[in-house]
């Protein structure tokens, strides 16, 4: 695992999209020949979507041959609600850059058959050949995607019903009323994201501090999912300092100190 | 594989690097185009995987919706009340002048004429949408001839006409038909008044009250059956009273029915209204002004001596004169110009002054779920202004009809 420790939220975003940036370039897509890119939504990769916003639009990367798996999606949420996820993803990120529409997936939550559809996504990453880079964040529990705590760590794509806490924090998107928040979603499992070649996780805010220490200080638990990564070969965190208030001094100094060999992994 | 078939062959314009006017706010957006139509990309993206045949750059200017002129007697030499000569080609002329000023579709105005004048004229102003050729007309604004003697302004007494055979037989005599009518000024006061308007409204025509002497609660009575416009606010009604504030008590009227707004025409030439009269207008109530050029057809003729008609007219810059005089023989703004001297009269956001030429008169007539906006599924009628809010082009269903 690497865990790379920026000063603050804006750093971090251009360190994790130069390193998205970087790994499409080395990649060398094609027509034939496709970035596998898993995604995200929430504040946290807001400032890293921007950040890739401005490297397409000075030219110095391009979205034509990239594949996109979103994690998830409500279930039962119009898809033009201003808060379902597609939303999200066409506002903050796709509508900006060259992205083919035929190249995108999100999981479709108002699907006839919600299983189906869940099923029919795994087959599309694998149809893609896997996922190169899948990017997520983590909520204050630890969780991955909407992998709440208790999911099995080697879950695939699947319905979930969310957390309280997980409906609580979203109820400020809906006009701060419970019954409008969707209870359901689509996410895939914690299996399918550490069936990605590389994973990283953007960590950034006090709030996520005890989260980020569950996932790298203390052992793997279905409690704080995203601890599932540290079995994971090629896993990076991606944090401010602030998420590192609740690590060891031992463990901060430990990876602040390679930051010099870290950093190389973003140089053009 | 990549398709835009899904729903349509037709090719996908894309406006970009553009600011446009949404939600009542300038706002960094593309603009989509498909068959005349503006699209929602999201929707193209996500429902069809669709992407742009075309993408325009706009280098950083505004996108408006088209300037719709709801009251225009004629321009460029051609007075729409004449019945003598070609009415049709009159009208084109006109629509097609216009493109340059940003209007993309109008109301061809029509001041009281004899009866004959109306019979004949009538029948050959045909709605049409527009393009290429000119500007969209959407209908006759029919001004007078039921209106206030002593109102009268410019128009000629001997054709004023009553109610006296009860009014909407009048109507239907005087003007033949209303097939292509969205628009009648009258003055309400005169009786019968009430049955004519109602009339009207059940035929979907706006109604508006102007060229009357008619006082709040006559103005407020007419509004309850159904007017619901002003004719150029100030001019040819009462003056404003502080006890019986007249027409243009309207404005801020608690008698207006809920969910119901009365809007009111405004010539901002700076020569018709005064600009401390159109700042009182507009903060009374803002969201119902409705820019008007009421162009007569000295409008777009170049400044010195000119015969149009029976008349003899000067021009010199903005005013018109009749020759040899300094009486002003009607307003020869252009719809731009009105939009540029409203929003530095008023010091309103430019947001506020390009929909008081576009989305207000649309809403006016009835006709915001098609035009006077960029919303989705609306008609791609729009302007590109530079920050100055000068036109330089201009596009109607799409097209690029006037480009500076």
């Amino acid at each position: 695992m690497k865990l790379i420790i920026l000063d603050d939220y804006d750093q971090t975003s251009e360190w994790a999209a130069k390193y998205i940036k970087k790994r499409i370039i080395n990649f060398k897509p094609g027509p034939n020949k496709h970035f596998t890119l898993g995604l995200p939504t929430g504040g946290t990769p807001l400032g890293c979507y921007k950040k890739l916003i401005d490297f397409y639009k000075k030219g110095e990367v391009s979205f034509q041959y990239v594949k996109t798996f979103n994690m998830d999606e409500y279930v039962g949420l119009p898809r033009d609600h201003r808060e379902s996820y597609h939303s999200f993803m066409w506002n903050n990120f796709f509508k900006h850059i060259d992205i083919r529409a035929e190249n995108v997936h999100i999981l479709d939550g108002n699907a006839p058959d919600l299983q189906q559809e869940c099923q029919a996504f795994e087959d599309k990453i694998k149809a893609a050949g896997g996922i190169e880079l899948f990017v997520g964040g983590i909520g204050p529990d630890g969780h991955i995607a909407f992998n709440e705590p208790g999911s099995s760590l080697v879950s695939r794509t699947r319905v979930k019903t969310l957390a309280m806490d997980t409906i609580l924090a979203n109820a400020r998107f809906f006009d701060g009323d419970l019954s409008k928040v969707p209870n359901m979603a689509l996410t895939v499992g914690v299996g399918t994201v550490m069936d990605a070649r590389e994973v990283m996780i953007l960590i950034t805010g006090a709030h996520k501090a005890f989260a980020l220490y569950k996932a790298i200080e203390e052992g793997v638990n279905h409690m704080w999912t995203v601890s599932a990564f540290q079995q994971h070969p090629q896993a990076i965190f991606v944090c401010d300092e602030d998420a590192t208030h609740e690590l060891r001094v031992k463990t901060v100094k430990y990876f602040k100190g390679m930051m010099h060999v870290h950093n190389k992994l973003v140089e053009p | 594989m990549p398709s835009n078939k899904s729903v349509s062959d037709a090719p996908i314009t894309q406006f970009i690097n553009c600011r446009i006017l949404r939600d009542h706010k300038i706002q960094r957006e593309d603009l989509w185009v498909r068959e005349g139509k503006i699209l929602d990309p999201e929707k193209l993206f996500f429902d069809e995987k669709g992407f742009a045949d075309q993408r325009i750059d706009c280098k950083n200017k505004i996108i408006a919706p088209g300037f719709i002129d709801v009251q225009i007697n004629g321009g460029y030499g051609v007075d729409f009340s004449q019945a003598s000569g070609d009415i049709s080609g009159g009208v084109a002329l006109v629509a097609k002048k216009n493109l340059e000023h940003g209007v993309t579709s109008f109301c061809p105005t029509l001041v009281t004429s004899p009866t004959s004048v109306y019979h004949q004229v009538l029948p050959q102003i045909k709605v049409q949408n527009g393009g290429p050729h000119g500007a969209g007309v959407i209908g006759v604004h029919l001004e007078g001839p039921f209106i206030s003697e002593e109102k009268k302004g410019a128009h000629p007494p001997k054709f004023l006409r009553t109610f006296k055979a009860g009014g909407v037989t009048d109507l239907l005599e005087t003007y033949g038909q209303l097939d292509n009518v969205v628009m009648v000024t009258l003055a309400p006061e005169l009786s019968n008044s009430g049955p004519v308007i109602q009339e009207l409204v059940r035929r979907g025509i706006t109604v508006s009250v102007g060229h009357s002497m008619a006082d709040l609660s006559q103005a407020e009575e007419a509004v309850n059956q159904g007017a619901s416009f002003i004719t150029h606010l100030f001019n040819a009604m009462l003056p404003f009273h502080h006890r019986d504030p007249g027409i243009v008590g309207l404005l801020t009227s608690e008698k207006v029915p809920p969910g119901r707004r009365v809007f009111y025409g405004m010539i901002a030439d700076g020569i018709h209204t005064h600009p401390a009269a159109l700042r009182i207008a507009h903060r009374a109530h803002p969201t119902g002004l409705v820019l008007v050029t009421d162009a007569i057809a000295a409008m777009g003729l170049p400044s010195g001596h000119h015969t149009l008609g029976q008349q003899e007219i000067d021009i010199q810059g903005l005013h018109a004169y009749v020759a040899g005089t300094k009486t002003l023989s009607g307003s020869i703004a252009t719809m731009d110009m009105c939009v540029r001297h409203f929003r530095k009269a008023t010091g309103c956001s430019v947001e506020a002054a390009l929909e008081a030429a576009s989305l207000r008169p649309a809403e006016s007539l009835g006709l915001n779920h098609r035009k006077g906006t960029l919303d989705f599924n609306t008609d791609a009628d729009f302007v590109v202004l530079d920050d100055a809010l000068t036109v330089q082009e201009t596009y109607i269903m799409g097209q690029q009809v006037w480009k500076k």
